[in-house]
C-alpha cells in the first residue's frame, strides 16, 4: 500500500516535471536564443489549457464546445492557438526593445486571466471547465496515470528534438546572432524583426502545448488553478539555474527546481495546517532568494550555452 | 455629464497614484537603465507598513505615512546593496529578471508578515461630500493634494538641490557625470530612496482608495509602467502627464467596457504608444 | 616637478591591447599635442591617463603620484579634468546647472569660479540659462571646457577639441586653449588638425599603433619631413 502511494507520489511528480520541462525549453526559445523577456509564460499556457480542454471535452452548455475531439488534435489545436495569440501580439510587440516586450506580456497575460474568469460563454469563468479525458482514454481502455506520464514525457522528447534541431540550424544562429548584434545581422540582409517574430510565436506554442498536456493530466482547469505568476517565475528559475540558451540545461534546471520545490513542500507539510499560506509563501520567498544567488553567483546556469565557454 | 465628470474624479484619483509610482520607475530607469520590476511590490509593502502603525499603534494614516517612506526609502536602498549592486555590469535584462525576482520574494514577505487577506485603514464607510450631483470622498482629495504637493516637492529636490541636479545629470550623460567627479554610488542611493519612498506614498493611497492586498502593486505595475512609458521612461515628468492620461483613460473606459478590463486599457495605450511615438509624449531616453 | 607621467604603459578595454609602452610626460605649463593615424591609440593614451582604460602594465603618475590603480572620480579630485570628443554636455541642463556639476566635488563657494568662466566665455554667460542640448556645436564645445575648468584643474585633457567644428571656431578653440594655458594651466590633447596643434604647442607626440613613434617640439615636428607626409597633407 506505501509502495502504491510513493509511486503515485513519483509518477505525479515526473509528470509535473515534464510539463515544467516543456515550459522551460519554450522559455529557452524566447530568452536563451533570442533574449526576448516573457513573463506572461502563465498566459499562454492557459491558453493552450483552454483550447484543449474546449476541443476534447463533451459537448456542453457551460462553455464554447466541447468538440469531443481527440487527445491529439486538442494538444495541435492548443500550440495552434497560443501561436496565434503570440502572432498577435507580437506583430506590435517584436519591434521593441527586450524590456519593453517584457511589460507587454505582463499586459497580455493579465488581459488572458481577465478573459478567463469572465468570458462565461467561451471557459464558463469561474466555475472552470470539468472532465478533461485523460490522453488515450478510449483507445487503450485504460486509465492509469502511468499513460499519462509516458505521454507527457514523450511530449518532452519531442519538444527537446524540435528545440534543439531549431538551435543548430541556420535559424538558431541568426537568433543567437541577432542576440549578440543586432544591427551587425540586420546590416546582412535579414529581417530580425520577422526571426524574432518567428522565435516568440514558436516558444509560445511550446508552452500551449505544456498547458494542454497539464489540462489533461489533472482533469480539470479553472482560472484559480493557474497560480499564474509563481508559474512563470518557476519556469525562469529553473531556465537561469539550469543554464540560459542550452537545451539540456533547461531540462535540467526544470528537474532540479521541481525538486527543490517539492521538496521545500515536504517541510511546509511540517509546519502544520495552520500555517499553510505562510509556508507558501516562505518556499516562493526562498526561490526568489535562490534566483538571486544564482544571477549574481553563477549567471550562466548549471550547463552554460554552448560557445560561452566549455565546448562549441 | 455627471456621469462623465464623476469618472474623471476618480480618473484624476488613479491618475495621482500611477504618477507617484511612474516617477520612481522613471527615475530608476534613467540611472540604472533597467525596467524595475519589483516596483509594485515596494508600493504594497509600503501600504503595509502604513497599516501596522494604523492597525498596531492606533497612528492616523496621514501620520504613518512619513514612517512608511522611510521604511519603504531604506528596503529598496538595502535590496539595492545586497543584489543590484552586484549586477551593475550585467545586461539590463538580467536586471530586470532579477527585479522580478525580487518582486516575488516581496510579496512573500508580505504575506508572511500581514497574511494573504484583504485589509483597510479605516472600516466603515466615509461620508463623502456633494458637489451637486458629483460625490467626492475626502480622501479623493487628500490623494490629489497629496500628490501634488509631492510632485511640487520633487520639482524643487531636482531642480533647487544639488543632489537632484546630480540625479539628473547622471540620468543625462551617465559617462561624464563619472568623468566630472559625481559620486555615481551615492546618486544610486539617493535614487531609490526617492524612488522607494513615492512608491510607499502611491500604496498607502492605493490602499486609502480600495483596499490593501499582498497583490494590489503588483497588479498596478501595469499601468504604472504604461505611465512612465507614455512620458517618456527616464523623464520624471512625462510621468506625471503619462499617469493622468492612463487614470482618466481607465476610469473613463467603464462607459463602454466591462470594468473588470480597466488594465486592458492601460495595455492598449502602451502598446499604441510604443508604436506611434516610442519615444514617449515627450523625448524621453535611448 | 613633471605634472604627469605615463611610464611605458601597455593596455586597452578588456580586449587585445591597444597601447604597447607607451611613454609621455607633460611639464607644468605646457601644451602638449598627441597626433596619429586614426586607430593609433591616441584616445585611448588619454583616457589611460584618467583611469578610463585596464592598464595591464605600466603607470601613470600625476607629480609624482601613482594614480594609476585610481578610478576617474578619484582621479578628478587630484586636479585633471577631462573633456570627452562627444557627448560632453548633459543635454537636458542649463549651461548654468552644467558648469554646476562640473564643479560637484567642490564644497566651497563656486560662484567666483563660475564668474570667471563667464567672463572667459562670454558667449556662456549670454546663454546662462540654455539648455545644453540646444546650443549650437562651438557653443557645447566651450561648455564642455567649461565645466571641466569648474574645478580649477592643473591639467586638461582635451579629446579632439576641434572635431566637427567649422574653420572659424576651429582657429577660436585654438586660441582659447592657449589662453587657458596662459593661466598655468598644462594642457594634453589629442587632435586631427595637426598642422594648427602642432603650431601652438610645447612639444608633440607621434602614436602609430599604439606605440611611441617621434616626440619632440612642436617646431621640430612641423618642419619634419615624415610627420609632414604623414600627417599634414604633404
Amino acid at each position: 500500500m506505501e509502495m502504491d502511494g510513493l509511486l503515485t507520489y513519483g509518477v505525479f511528480f515526473l509528470t509535473q516535471a515534464g510539463i515544467y520541462a516543456i515550459l522551460a525549453l519554450g522559455l529557452n526559445v524566447q530568452f536563451g536564443l533570442t533574449g526576448q523577456i516573457n513573463i506572461g509564460i502563465a498566459g499562454f499556457f492557459a491558453v493552450g489549457a483552454y483550447t484543449s480542454a474546449i476541443l476534447t471535452t463533451n459537448p456542453t452548455d457551460a462553455h464554447l464546445g466541447g468538440f469531443d475531439l481527440p487527445f491529439l488534435v486538442g494538444v495541435a489545436g492548443a500550440m495552434v492557438t497560443s501561436a496565434l495569440v503570440a502572432v498577435a501580439i507580437g506583430r506590435v510587440t517584436m519591434r521593441l526593445r527586450s524590456d519593453y516586450l517584457a511589460i507587454a506580456t505582463i499586459g497580455i497575460a493579465e488581459i488572458i486571466r481577465l478573459a478567463l474568469k469572465n468570458e462565461d460563454w467561451l471557459t464558463n469563468g469561474v466555475r472552470g471547465i470539468p472532465g478533461i479525458p485523460r490522453p488515450f482514454v478510449e483507445t487503450l481502455e485504460s486509465n492509469s496515470p502511468l499513460i499519462s506520464l509516458a505521454v507527457v514525457l514523450a511530449f518532452v522528447v519531442f519538444a527537446f528534438w524540435m528545440v534543439e534541431r531549431a538551435r543548430v540550424a541556420p535559424w538558431g544562429r541568426v537568433l543567437r546572432a541577432i542576440r549578440e548584434n543586432e544591427d551587425g545581422v540586420r546590416a546582412a540582409g535579414k529581417d530580425v524583426t520577422r526571426f524574432r517574430l518567428q522565435a516568440f510565436v514558436f516558444g509560445s506554442s511550446l508552452m500551449g502545448m505544456a498547458g494542454a498536456l497539464y489540462a489533461h493530466f489533472i482533469g480539470f482547469i479553472s482560472p484559480e488553478a493557474f497560480l499564474p505568476l509563481y508559474g512563470t517565475f518557476l519556469v525562469w528559475v529553473m531556465l537561469i539555474a539550469g543554464g540560459a540558451g542550452n537545451n539540456k540545461g533547461a531540462l535540467l534546471g526544470a528537474l532540479a527546481i521541481w525538486v527543490l520545490w517539492s521538496a521545500t513542500q515536504f517541510l511546509t507539510d511540517a509546519l502544520g495546517a495552520e500555517y499553510a499560506t505562510q509556508a507558501g509563501a516562505l518556499r516562493v520567498l526562498l526561490i526568489g532568494v535562490l534566483l538571486q544567488v544564482i544571477l549574481i553567483a553563477r549567471p550562466q546556469g548549471i550547463l552554460p550555452e554552448h560557445g560561452s565557454g566549455g565546448r562549441g | 455629464m455627471t456621469e462623465i465628470l464623476q469618472l474623471a474624479i476618480y480618473g484624476v484619483v488613479l491618475g495621482s497614484i500611477l504618477t507617484l509610482g511612474a516617477i520612481g520607475v522613471s527615475l530608476i530607469f534613467g540611472i540604472l537603465r533597467f525596467a524595475h520590476f519589483a516596483h509594485g511590490d515596494l508600493m504594497t509593502l509600503g501600504a503595509y507598513f502604513a497599516l501596522s502603525l494604523v492597525v498596531g499603534l492606533g497612528f492616523p494614516v496621514w501620520a504613518s505615512a512619513p514612517f512608511a517612506i522611510v521604511g519603504a526609502a531604506l528596503v529598496a536602498i538595502a535590496i539595492d546593496q545586497t543584489v543590484y549592486r552586484h549586477l551593475r555590469k550585467a545586461a539590463p535584462i538580467i536586471l530586470l529578471i532579477s527585479s522580478f525576482g525580487i518582486a516575488i520574494a516581496l510579496r512573500s514577505v508580505v504575506q508572511l508578515i500581514w497574511g494573504p487577506h484583504n485589509e483597510v485603514y479605516a472600516s466603515g464607510i466615509q461620508m463623502p461630500w456633494r458637489v451637486g450631483d458629483l460625490v467626492i470622498k475626502p480622501d479623493h482629495v487628500w490623494i490629489v493634494l497629496g500628490a501634488v504637493v509631492l510632485v511640487i516637492a520633487l520639482h524643487l529636490f531636482l531642480t533647487r538641490t544639488k543632489m537632484g541636479k546630480a540625479m539628473r545629470a547622471m540620468s543625462d550623460n551617465m559617462d561624464l557625470a563619472l568623468v566630472s567627479g559625481i559620486p555615481s554610488e551615492r546618486v544610486i542611493m539617493v535614487t531609490w530612496a526617492v524612488g522607494g519612498g513615492l512608491a510607499a506614498v502611491a500604496g498607502i493611497f492605493l490602499g486609502m482608495d480600495t483596499r490593501l492586498h499582498p497583490v494590489m502593486g503588483w497588479s498596478l505595475l501595469l499601468p504604472v509602467f504604461a505611465a512612465a512609458i507614455l512620458g517618456g521612461i527616464g523623464r520624471p515628468y512625462g510621468a506625471i502627464a503619462g499617469g493622468m492620461v492612463i487614470g482618466l483613460a481607465m476610469e473613463m473606459s467603464t462607459m463602454v467596457i466591462n470594468p473588470t478590463y480597466k488594465p486592458a486599457v492601460a495595455f492598449a495605450l502602451m502598446v499604441l504608444m510604443l508604436i506611434v511615438r516610442p519615444q514617449g509624449l515627450f523625448k524621453g531616453n535611448p | 616637478m613633471t605634472l604627469l607621467s605615463i611610464e611605458g604603459v601597455t593596455g586597452g578595454y578588456g580586449g587585445a591591447d591597444i597601447l604597447h609602452g607607451v611613454d609621455l610626460r607633460v611639464e607644468p605649463g605646457e601644451i602638449v599635442v598627441i597626433i596619429g593615424p586614426n586607430g593609433a591609440g591616441k584616445s585611448t593614451l588619454m583616457k589611460a591617463a584618467f583611469g578610463l582604460v585596464k592598464i595591464r602594465e605600466g603607470a601613470v603618475l600625476f607629480e609624482k603620484r601613482d594614480i594609476t590603480p585610481l578610478r576617474p572620480d578619484q582621479i578628478v579630485r587630484q586636479g585633471i579634468s577631462y573633456v570627452p570628443q562627444e557627448r560632453n554636455v548633459f543635454p537636458s541642463m542649463t549651461v548654468e546647472e552644467n558648469l554646476e556639476m562640473g564643479a560637484f566635488i567642490r564644497t566651497d563657494d563656486i560662484r567666483p569660479q563660475m564668474e570667471r568662466i563667464y567672463s572667459f566665455f562670454p558667449r556662456l554667460a549670454e546663454r546662462r540659462g540654455q539648455v545644453a542640448g540646444s546650443m549650437s556645436g562651438g557653443e557645447r564645445q566651450m561648455l564642455a571646457m567649461g565645466r571641466a575648468l569648474m574645478l580649477d584643474p592643473k591639467l586638461l585633457l582635451l579629446d579632439e577639441p576641434t572635431a566637427g567644428l567649422s574653420p572659424i571656431f576651429i582657429d577660436q578653440t585654438f586660441e582659447r586653449i592657449q589662453k587657458i594655458n596662459a593661466a598655468g594651466i598644462g594642457i594634453l590633447m589629442v587632435e586631427q588638425n595637426a598642422k594648427q596643434a602642432l603650431a601652438v604647442c610645447d612639444r608633440g607626440y607621434v602614436l602609430t599603433m599604439g606605440r611611441n613613434r617621434i616626440d619632440d617640439t612642436g617646431a621640430n615636428l612641423l618642419a619634419n619631413k615624415d610627420v609632414a607626409e604623414m600627417f599634414l597633407g604633404g
